[in-house]
């Protein structure tokens, strides 16, 4: 079984403190983290590893210093780790970042099953799996809770749903995003923060990945973050008091007041 | 305080917190209320790789010696002193392997102690000798191919949980001391069993339990050295071991006095924090000072072992003594600052209280051991070159 692990790097939320003058992040002192829900991704990557055998490789796209995260997944089993980095991939929206990944895990050829985290705690979006399982052309399953078996070319598993667990059964290879409910991630160990020091990790840019500087970063994003704020705090609801008639009336009346009827 | 510790010791030290405050802190009051053997731990241990910590590469370990236990025990301590020890037992049970082992028994036994399958356990105590280890009278007799042990081991660490254990039994009863040998037991070795598991003050989570030997047959290749050599590995690797409690108790007592600084800056009385008046900062402060002394002697100790130093049983048993002392008044300290509160089983402090005392008794009490230091001291005529 050769796993891919698709990680990102996020600033660490618990420590995420806003401005109240602008209203923006503060992000002097924050330290990036591997997007939480991936870290089951990764431990649920290398379980499957250690009981099938093969091996697993993580990767992530973002600036250089992204390469953290990778190493931190070879401290906590990944045996190989590629970081996919060039200027023109920024500013990237979920299309443009599962089409650089989608032209990536082709490159790597060898991989039974692509792991993601169900979403990330900055973008929140949840579609990067599944635009990537759509481009590789292979199926596709959300919110996974167990993998139960892992056969040559099939896997039995299970995914969370709004009351209760659907058992699936899938073809290989194929994308899955994982919940955090799949697992209890391991932490590093000495062995593997030795590894992770020492380990080569190699670059892919835009020129080894031989994709066109239209399909990626901004240029191919297919969406535009026009501006990001607060929603303002709305007011709290009214609560009418009073006789059943009285209320009535003064609903009514408010309704007629803000010209709703 | 700079310790000058490498790359590679902070990250031991860092990766034990982290084991410590992530793994230990949030069960550790369930673990001591239901006294369970913290085997989850023991595998996170294992799988951090901090059974390796002790043993050389060539057994799959990382080479560390003394002073990467100690930094370990420490911290897991912290959390935890029930916990460290029964991490800890497993150093201490392959001690006498990895000083005076063959290559045979390394290569047998070392690798799956590296990566934490097997927990390892050392058997002296028994009823009629506790201090005065040559009253031991566990047997070990000579028959054929093998050894015959009969006798009982009592308030032994990791027993029952621990799959090798190394038993200090006697070869030749009339010569005594000379006449006791040391062997490694397997666990499920036909006539060896467990007997009475303790019920304790303290370190309530390890495992303190009895070793029952009942024409227990073992093969030779098991007596580790030589015969008659019993009593001359255990004094040694207890010399390499005492700095280890003596972690333990600073890690303890580090505990206690964090908890302490913390809910002395919190509770109000008299319209202040306790931590304005002097009274407790004065106690405080002598904690701080206890606390960093008694660790630097145990590192230092430790240091001086790695260095490959001979004669070091003197400074080993003065970080033990210092530091468990240390660790007993701190923590009872702690629980004075905590006042009512302290002596509740909802806080912590009287646990570490409680943990405190066994590093006083252990591993040689405080007692003999200054019997020890000053009779070395009248060698050297309390001079120190
Ligand atoms: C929780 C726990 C875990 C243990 N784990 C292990 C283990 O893993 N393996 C193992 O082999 N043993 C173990 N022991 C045994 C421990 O090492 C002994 O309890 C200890 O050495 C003291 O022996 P004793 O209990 O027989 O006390 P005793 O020797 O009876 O001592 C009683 C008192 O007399 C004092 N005393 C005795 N002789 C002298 C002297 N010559 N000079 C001055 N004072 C003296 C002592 O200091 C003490 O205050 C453990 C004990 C406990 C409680």
């Amino acid at each position: 079984m050769n796993v891919v692990v698709c990680l990102k790097q996020v600033p660490g939320i618990t420590e995420v403190k806003i401005d109240p003058e602008t209203n923006t992040l503060i992000r002097e002192g924050i330290k990036n983290i591997v997007n939480p829900f991936d870290t089951y991704a990764l431990e649920e990557g290398v379980r499957i590893k250690e009981r099938y055998g093969g091996k697993v490789t993580t990767v992530t796209m973002g600036p250089p210093q992204a390469e953290e995260v990778l190493r931190e997944a070879i401290s906590l089993g990944a045996d190989e780790a590629i970081l996919f980095s060039d200027s023109a991939f920024a500013g990237a929206d979920t299309l443009a970042t599962a089409y650089t990944l989608a032209t990536a895990i082709n490159k790597i050829q060898e991989y039974d099953l692509i792991i993601c985290g169900r979403q990330t705690v900055d973008g929140d979006t949840g579609q990067v799996g599944p635009e990537l399982a759509e481009m590789l052309g292979i199926p596709f399953v959300a919110y996974v809770s167990k993998v139960e078996e892992i056969e040559s070319d099939h896997m039995r598993i299970q995914r969370m749903v709004e009351d209760g667990h659907e058992a699936i059964e899938t073809l290989l290879p194929a994308v899955i995003t994982v919940v955090k409910e799949i697992n209890v991630p391991r932490l590093p160990s000495l062995r593997g923060l030795a590894k992770a020091k020492s380990a080569a990790i190699p670059t892919w840019t835009a020129i080894e990945l031989g994709v066109d500087e239209n399909t990626v970063g901004l240029p191919g994003s297919a969406t535009k973050v026009i501006k990001v704020f607060f929603p303002q705090r709305v007011h709290r609801g009214e609560i009418l008091q009073g006789e059943l008639g009285s209320q009535v009336e003064s609903l009514l009346d408010n309704l007629r007041e803000i010209k709703v009827i | 305080m700079e310790y000058f510790l490498t790359e590679q010791q902070k990250t031991i030290k860092a990766l034990a917190k982290r084991i410590a405050e992530e793994r230990i802190l949030p069960v550790r009051a369930e673990l001591d209320e239901k006294e369970e053997f913290p085997w989850a731990i023991m595998k996170d241990l294992a799988d951090a790789d901090m059974f390796r910590v002790f043993i050389p590469e060539k057994y799959d370990g990382l080479d560390g010696g003394c002073l990467e236990l100690c930094l370990v025990v420490e911290e897991l301590s912290r959390a935890c002193s029930g916990v460290a020890i029964s991490y800890a037992a497993t150093a201490l049970g392959c001690s006498s392997l990895l000083e005076y082992g063959s290559e045979e028994q390394k290569q047998k036994y070392l690798p799956d102690i590296a990566s934490g399958k097997r927990l390892a356990a050392f058997a002296l105590t028994e009823s009629t000798a506790g201090s005065d280890a040559g009253a031991i009278k566990t047997t070990a007799n000579r028959e054929g191919e093998g050894y015959v042990l009969n006798g009982t081991k009592q308030f032994i660490t990791n027993g029952g949980e621990a799959e090798i254990y190394t038993i200090i039994a006697l070869t030749n009863p009339e010569r005594g001391t000379r006449g006791a040998s040391a062997f490694l037991v397997e666990k499920d070795t036909p006539g060896f069993s467990f007997g009475k598991k303790e019920k304790k003050m303290g370190i309530r989570t390890s495992s303190t339990r009895e070793l029952v030997f009942r024409n227990c047959l073992i093969p030779e290749e098991n007596l580790i050295g030589k015969e008659g050599m019993g009593f001359i590995i255990m004094l040694k690797i207890f010399d390499r071991s005492r700095p280890g409690i003596g972690a333990q108790a600073v890690g303890l007592a580090q505990g206690a006095l964090e908890a302490a600084v913390d809910y002395a800056r919190q509770r109000i009385q008299f319209g202040h924090p306790i931590y304005s008046l002097q009274a407790v900062q004065h106690m405080l402060a002598d904690m701080a000072i206890q606390v960093e002394a008694a660790r630097a002697l145990v590192y230092a100790v430790a240091r001086t072992i790695d260095s490959g130093a001979k004669n070091f049983s003197e400074e080993a048993a003065m970080a033990k003594v210092f530091a468990s002392d240390t660790a007993m008044k701190v923590t009872t300290d702690a629980v004075q600052i905590f006042g009512g509160v302290g002596y509740m089983c909802d806080y912590p402090m009287e646990k570490m209280m409680r943990d405190a005392k066994i590093t006083q008794i252990y591993e040689g009490t405080n007692q003999v051991l200054r019997n020890a230091i000053a009779s070395e001291l009248r060698k050297r005529k309390g001079i120190r070159e």
